[in-house]
């Protein structure tokens, strides 16, 4: 880093090939949300999500579209546990779609949710209040330091 | 003449996260504020509690930074208590600040609580010298951040006229800059940024994807239609497109972001105390990216007023994270009054 603002490590928007997408579709799609569930479990047990924040998320019904990949994943909250679903709800309660490298940069806190819906790379459908709730229950996470991950100059 | 200073960079923060990438990137003051409706950023999630609060303002502390309390919408009839006791708590926490908008709890403040600092809101709506210097007889007022409806010249006739310090916004959403006095979102939803806290609360808001197009409704109202790829802005009235004598735009405001980078040199050289980075309902990444453009350029500018350019990449930075996915001037630099 020599310029003393950018990222050291960043993320390139990248849409991988509508091939892929055709293909991904196809395979099943439970696995995705198998281990989305099991990671939100974790921050979940670890106590990093505030209870306050989670509560208005039960019963609720999430969809997550990958659009490049042709990958999505449904889940739901129910008892102080994230679980997935394993056929896809036709109207989910919230619907996030977006390409891979645009899920990427969010998990990494790389980009701000508003500039992504802005530049119309990230879509947001259904209950957008509930929306609201996660995206500032995400943003509220104090994570345990990733090396390469950090906001921070250094 | 005001002599010629580096102004102090005020940063959003709407949780402990925005706050640590705020203090980390170069901010010298944080501001925040409760999560209720005396907060002007009053969404769901978003926001401080009490612990989080003494966390942030100790992080602040801790590195050299300042924190400031924004409690600036009006309070409600007949719960004002709930006003004055977000003021006592801002007292007790030890915030360096609390910004305030409404007179009455000015009033409260400045007799309750002499030592504390008070800042005129932007939501103050104060855009002449007489009505901040009205508020510094009264109230002691240390500071008054200017609506963002004047020129830079009357930025500077205000700063001659006042011993107040001037603080003004450097970068973030604009709006229709009717400060305090919006209630054009009520009449959509009953609900305005004044009295509830924000604006187009989520509740009302739809997106809905068909193809090639996205519709936003506010409270069942269409308020904009755009086309796949169409940049986009917040969903407010404000921002909304109507048909008017048989044309369809932007009739109100073209969503866009404040970029005064290019005017940082005049903005010190007119004697300005601070510059205000707009966005606590923006994530950490969004401040950490501002924050750390701000602090360059305030740095360069330390150097040399003479020397002084917008580097491309901070341009590109802020162009980038921008509502509408554009930037302006603003009024700034408006030729006419």
């Amino acid at each position: 880093m020599t310029d003393g603002f950018r990222e050291p490590f960043a993320i390139p928007r990248f849409a991988l090939p509508a091939l892929v997408a055709r293909i991904g579709a196809r395979l099943p799609q439970w696995p995705h949300a198998v281990a989305l569930a099991a990671g939100l479990n974790v921050a979940v047990r670890l106590k990093l999500l505030p209870e306050e924040s989670l509560a208005p998320l039960e019963n609720r019904r999430f969809l997550i579209d990958v659009t490049d990949t042709g990958g999505r994943a449904a889940f739901t909250f129910r008892d102080g546990r994230f679980r997935p679903l394993f056929s896809i709800p036709e109207t989910p309660d919230l619907a996030f779609r977006a390409n891979l490298s645009t899920f990427m940069q969010l998990a990494a806190r790389q980009e701000d949710p508003d500039t992504l819906f802005f530049n119309r790379a990230l879509s947001i459908e259904g209950d957008t209040e509930l929306g609201l709730v996660v995206k500032n229950m995400l943003d509220a996470v104090e994570w345990p330091n990733f090396p390469g991950m950090s906001l921070s100059r250094r | 003449m005001p002599q010629y200073r580096i102004p102090e960079l005020v940063c959003p923060a709407g949780g402990l996260p925005a706050l640590r990438a705020a203090v980390d990137n170069g901010a010298d003051t944080v501001y925040f504020g409760y999560r209720n409706d005396t907060n002007a950023r009053n969404f769901a999630g978003l926001n401080f509690d009490r612990k989080a609060m003494v966390e942030g303002i100790g992080h602040a502390h801790k590195h050299g930074r300042r924190a400031l309390l924004a409690i600036n919408t009006f309070p409600q009839a007949g719960r004002e208590a709930e006003w004055r006791a977000a003021i006592d708590g801002a007292a007790d926490l030890g915030v360096d600040a609390v910004i305030l908008a409404d007179v009455g709890l000015l009033d409260y403040a400045s007799r309750r609580h002499p030592d504390l600092r008070l800042h005129l809101s932007v939501q103050g709506s104060a855009t002449s010298h007489e009505a901040i210097n009205f508020a510094h007889r009264e109230f002691g007022i240390r500071r008054a951040v200017l609506p963002r409806v004047l020129t830079l010249a009357q930025v500077e006739s205000v700063i001659r006229n006042t011993p107040v310090e001037i603080e003004v916004f450097c970068f973030g959403s604009l709006c229709v800059m009717n400060e305090g006095r919006c209630w054009l979102s009520s009449y959509a939803t009953g609900e305005s940024p004044n009295t509830v806290g924000a604006c187009s609360p989520a509740r009302f808001v739809k997106w809905e994807r068909k193809p090639g197009q996205m519709d936003t409704r506010l409270n069942g109202i269409l308020i904009d239609r755009r086309g796949d790829g169409e940049p986009a802005g917040y969903p407010t009235l404000c921002k909304g497109r109507f048909e008017v004598g048989g044309a369809t735009y932007y009739a109100l405001e073209e969503p866009a972001s404040l970029n005064a980078l290019e005017l940082l040199p005049e903005i010190a050289r007119i004697g300005v105390a601070a510059v205000k980075v707009e966005g606590r309902q923006r994530s950490p990444a969004y401040v950490a990216q501002v924050t750390r453009v701000m602090r360059a350029a305030l740095d360069a500018l330390g150097e040399g007023p003479e020397r002084f350019t917008v580097r491309p990449d901070w341009r590109a930075e802020l162009g980038k994270v921008s509502e509408g996915s554009q930037v302006t001037l603003g009024a700034y630099n408006r030729p006419w009054r």
